[in-house]
């Protein structure tokens, strides 16, 4: 992709700058990175000619660690990647294991897991639009977005104790039965949700600001999107139509009705409409799933010591981000040979050189925004 | 051929769960295909929707009892894409298995790069996954170099592996999917392995400096370059 890097590893005068570029460095400690994120700039004036993302600062070893727990004792990690969407994180990987010893959650487990891990979709989406927003200059949404995501994190602060690395399922289900009052809170959250939802579209989708600072900035074509393997909202805003709770449905996903969002041009403004209208998707889907859950155990007969039998899974989920797969080596022992994680985040990171490229220093928060990536997931 | 949506409501199941409130998930595939790419789903029907034994004797008695089936393990697999691979690579082609429903097929390093520009050009695998690598340290070559594939037209999964030795070299498959140039970098990172006509191997999550690949399976857990830690960092220990 990118012949011509910025790299200390060249010869001296590959590395001589026109008369009018220089170089700037953006993060590692920058607001609008995100996290510990830095990013080479190389300018010719206020354009971008070419740009270098520098990660690993946060980089923790999860995969190596993974080698030496049991498989249950990794399942917190997971929660500490994707640190925004911990829910999704943890069901990627319980359903990978369970995929790996052969096993299936509960009916039950399985649409309470679809209904957290909805709310999880919505509580990273009101994340990413407030810190987007506030990025690019909007102050507001992040009061409203944080309004209706601290709704959320009560919810699952009422269900596991915990409201950001929640753990909230176990491989084989669910470790602890809804509490009294779960099915009419969720109902709650998502009535009130749907007139919230039109409050963020009033102070953004017509806001002239808005509108110029997201259309048109940080293009990405369909072809370039499926050929970087961006995933998430922001293939789909590309005009991709796929979606893994379709393509390949997990937990209960296949029982509901909902639609995937599309965009067309590709470009910030889109992402942006694709990532609302997910929203309104996912509330509904908690909407069908909440009237109707199941009764019966939650969690399916595996026994305490898992010892898969010696194999490989890989299993994909549609995390908030994209494409979250797990790939799990079992070699017969209570450990996991090796884990591999598929992280969205990284992948999706990639494709920042492709979008940043021809546009102004001013757009990079704006696209680094877009791209909604979670360093903790990208280093891991 | 490892057609994730039929995985869904296969054998798997504790009786308990096969009650039939589900639906199979077929019907969603049309409308999940991105685009109107002309090769016909070939070997995602002859699926079967649920397995007969396991449900019916041991089902009413005691719900939740464990499923015994015998445990998921590899079989050979041989399908129409199979032959046509074999067909068009010979013994390069060494082993094709299917695990959990996942179909792994086994080739030579040698022609990995045109085993994938074969994937993408004729079987439609257009979209990489993942990229990553396995050590297996007592084997006579110890890594395994894997690729995850995903075909958008066919809505399947297809996993290529290889087995490279170590300071043994691998074609880069960037020339086929751009997204491997940031997954080839941390399979070199973590596991050294060098993939040629790669445009920019380096390190990608650790530091440029860094000796030692820590996802070998030698590389202890507590194990650190000390001399970068102190070095840099200016203490003695990370832990």
């Amino acid at each position: 992709m990118n012949d011509s890097r910025i790299t200390d590893s060249l010869p001296p005068e590959a590395t001589v700058l026109g008369a009018d570029e220089i170089i700037l460095n953006m993060g590692p400690q920058h607001p609008s990175t995100h996290g510990v994120l830095r990013v080479k700039l190389k300018l010719d004036g206020e354009r971008i000619i070419d740009s270098e993302c520098i990660i690993g600062y946060l980089h923790r070893g999860v995969e190596k660690i993974a080698e030496h727990r049991s498989y249950q004792q990794f399942a917190p990690y997971v929660d500490r990647m994707d640190y925004v969407a911990a829910v999704s994180n943890g069901l990627g990987y319980c359903e990978a294991v369970e995929k790996l010893l052969g096993a299936e959650a509960p009916p039950r487990a399985r649409v309470v897991r679809t209904i957290l891990t909805e709310l999880q979709r919505i509580a990273s989406h009101l994340l990413w639009l407030g810190t987007h927003a506030l990025d690019i200059g909007a102050l507001t949404p992040l009061f409203y977005c944080f309004r209706e995501r601290e709704e959320i994190l009560k919810i699952f602060e009422k269900y596991c104790g915990a409201r950001l690395t929640t753990h909230a399922f176990r491989i084989g289900g669910l470790q602890y039965e809804t509490y009294d009052g779960f099915e009419e809170e969720v109902k709650r959250f998502c009535t009130d949700f749907e007139h919230r939802m039109d409050e963020y579209e009033q102070l953004l989708t017509e806001n002239r600001i808005w509108v110029g600072r997201t259309k048109g900035i940080g293009i990405l074509t369909s072809a370039d999107a499926i050929a970087l393997g961006v995933t998430g909202p922001v293939l789909r805003a590309s005009g991709v139509k796929w979606d893994i709770r379709k393509a390949m449905p997990y937990a209960a996903y296949d029982q509901y009705k909902f639609e995937i969002p599309t965009g067309k041009n590709g470009d910030t403004f889109d992402r942006y409409i694709v990532r609302l209208k997910e929203m309104r998707q996912s509330r509904l889907i908690c909407l069908q799933a909440v009237e109707n859950i199941p009764s019966g155990p939650i969690m399916a007969r595996i026994g305490k010591v898992l010892k898969p039998p010696p194999g490989e899974v890989y299993h994909g989920i549609e995390a908030p981000k994209g494409e979250l797969g797990y790939y799990v080596v079992s070699d017969g022992t209570t450990q996991p040979y090796r884990v591999r994680v598929r992280p969205p985040s990284f992948i999706n990171l990639q494709a920042f050189d492709r979008m940043a490229r021809g546009a102004l220093v001013a757009d990079v928060v704006a696209i680094i925004g877009t791209i909604d990536i979670v360093l903790g997931e990208v280093d891991r | 051929m490892a057609n994730d949506p039929s995985e869904k409501d296969s054998g798997s199941t504790p009786p308990v769960t096969a009650g039939g409130s589900e639906t199979p998930p077929k019907t969603d595939a049309p409308e999940s295909k991105p685009d109107t790419s002309a090769a016909p789903p070939k070997a995602a029907a002859p699926a079967t929707p649920t397995k007969p034994e396991a449900p019916a004797s041991s089902a009413a008695p005691k719900p939740p009892a464990p499923a015994k089936e015998a445990p998921p393990k590899p079989v050979p697999l041989d399908n129409e894409l199979v032959q046509r691979m074999k067909a068009r690579f010979g013994d390069a082609l060494r082993e094709a298995t299917l695990d959990r429903k996942q179909a792994i097929i086994l080739v030579d390093a040698s022609r990995w790069l045109e085993v994938a520009r074969y994937c993408y050009d004729d079987e439609k695998f257009d979209y990489l996954v993942d990229l990553t690598a396995v050590d297996w340290p007592k084997r006579e070559k110890r890594f395994d170099v894997l690729a995850n594939l995903y075909s958008f037209p066919k809505n399947e999964r297809l996993r290529l592996k290889s087995h490279v030795g170590e300071n043994e070299a691998i074609a880069s498959v960037v020339s086929v999917w751009p997204v491997a140039n940031w997954l080839e970098r941390e399979a070199f990172d973590m596991f050294g392995i060098p993939f040629t006509g790669h445009p920019d191997l380096r390190r990608i999550l650790l530091p440029e400096e860094w000796q030692g690949f820590p996802l070998r399976k030698d590389y202890d857990i507590l194990k650190q370059d000390t001399a970068w830690v102190r070095e840099n960092l200016g203490i003695e220990s990370g832990q």
